[in-house]
């Protein structure tokens, strides 16, 4: 049976591991090539590595650090941050990438996720979506710059888009859920999810294994990504797996 | 030396560095005199199933069939595997192999698609491959197409019905999966490859 998958997210500072709540006040977690490994160990499905500075004078310390990385990781690995062209995407790959994750520049430019995807196809462009609930009306408008920006478009509507220009899967974060530990927003992943029909990797709340067999079950989502909740040895991912199987939720097991 | 073939598509740093890992021999190449001295070859894939139709205008598919002639052993992954079938419904101009009979085919509506993440095989006793890869082994899929099962399958997987997960044919291998992402037991199946 094709299981509900656990991704480890790491988010990159200038070559080290950092995690803030709700995108500010971060805080050193290690070594990327380090973590990837024992997340890769301790039974992660997939590794996403996020560099949030993205500044151009960082681009080869990344290149460096997915390169290390990738050298001894044998499950999907994707990289995001920064991404702008098809060349940047290309560098990431030949560095050791399976799949990048593109965001602001997705949107700046929609015909990018196109070009990614003619070149290496859709499994390997996914495109990230980072949304805040307005107020009033119910809807969840789309963010960019690491959630600095307001776009103004509607995160169900652009993930339909992004679908059909290629994209292979959508990393959905709620930035009201990111870093709280409060659980995921099951209410926006289940709309996203029952949206487009390429899976749905619902990020952003993660605090203990309830929230990710409710964002599975509720929040439909074929996927869950999360941070901090790893990082810091809170949680090992085999005894979640373990917590995942026992409530009949479908996980990789033994891994 | 093994040949990892390039045709132009995707990406295959993956298979290089699960190679390089095992420590063997290998060499990314799209030059058709390389894959026709090679000791094995590689055919992987991701994408579309005409961007097959490279392989023809390179000069590959002749390396390939020629080397295959002479019995060298072959592993198509993904694409790769499809490509050594007849056909596929993702690109009906662009022909296959024909090593192996029957066409890929779409996933039914009552599934999404692509079928993407870590699934299970049911394995095949017999098979060389997958020597030591107990039944209910997950490994990890991306795909939008499938091979139909036929007397070459020595692998199983379900996901809107059942199609091969592997195909092998004296000294022709096909996965659908991609083992160079599939943790220890992927890499398992390619230090099997190797060995042959």
């Amino acid at each position: 049976m094709l299981t509900k998958r656990i991704i480890a997210c790491l988010d990159v500072d200038g070559g080290r591991v950092v995690k803030g709540v709700q995108f500010e006040n971060l805080r050193d977690a290690g070594d990327p090539a380090e973590l990837a490994k024992v997340h890769s160990e301790s039974g992660a499905d997939e590794i996403v590595l996020l560099d949030i500075s993205a500044a151009n004078e960082r681009r080869a310390t990344l290149l460096e650090t997915v390169r290390r990385a990738a050298r001894q990781l044998f499950i999907p690995f994707t990289v995001g941050g920064g991404i702008r062209t098809l060349e940047d995407a290309a560098a990431v790959f030949s560095a050791g990438a399976d799949k990048i994750s593109i965001n602001s520049a997705a949107l700046v430019d929609p015909t990018v996720i196109t070009r990614i995807a003619e070149r290496f196809g859709s499994q390997a462009v996914v495109v990230a979506i980072d949304a805040k609930r307005s107020e009033g009306i119910v809807y969840w408008e789309v963010f960019t710059h690491g959630g600095r920006k307001p776009n103004g478009r509607d995160a169900i509507g652009w993930a339909q888009e992004a679908e059909s220009r290629g994209a292979g899967e959508i990393l959905l974060t709620s930035m009201d859920r990111d870093g709280t530990g409060a659980g995921f927003d099951c209410e926006l992943t289940r709309r996203v999810a029952d949206s487009v029909r390429i899976p749905v990797i619902a990020s952003g709340g993660a605090g203990g294994a309830q929230h990710f067999a409710e964002v599975f079950t509720e929040g439909h989502a074929d996927a869950a990504l999360a941070a901090s909740i790893f990082h810091y040895g809170f949680s090992r991912i085999t005894d979640l797996k373990q917590q995942l199987g026992a409530q009949g939720i479908p996980v990789r097991l033994p891994c | 030396m093994i040949a990892i073939v390039d045709y132009g598509a995707g990406n295959l740093v993956s298979v290089k560095k699960a190679l390089d890992w095992l420590g063997q021999e290998c060499a990314i190449t799209s030059v058709p005199e390389e894959v026709a001295k090679a000791a094995k070859i590689v055919l992987p894939g991701v994408g579309h199933f005409a961007s097959t139709a490279a392989l023809a205008r390179l000069g590959l598919q002749s390396a390939i069939a020629d080397a295959i002639g002479r019995r060298i052993p072959f592993l198509g992954i993904c694409v790769g595997m499809q490509w050594m079938f007849e056909g596929s419904e993702e690109s009906r101009g662009t022909c296959g192999l024909g090593l192996l009979q029957g066409d890929c085919e779409r996933f039914p509506a009552s599934v999404k698609s692509p079928h993407v993440g870590w699934n299970q095989l049911e394995v095949a006793p017999s098979s060389r491959l997958l020597r030591g890869i107990p039944s209910s082994s997950f490994v990890y899929f991306t795909h939008s197409y499938r091979a139909p099962l036929s007397d070459t399958t020595v692998a199983c997987c379900e996901y809107g019905g059942r199609f091969s997960a592997a195909v092998e044919s004296e000294h022709l291998f096909g996965v659908q999966f991609h083992p160079e992402k599939s943790g220890t037991i992927g890499l398992k199946m390619l230090n099997n490859f190797c060995a042959l």
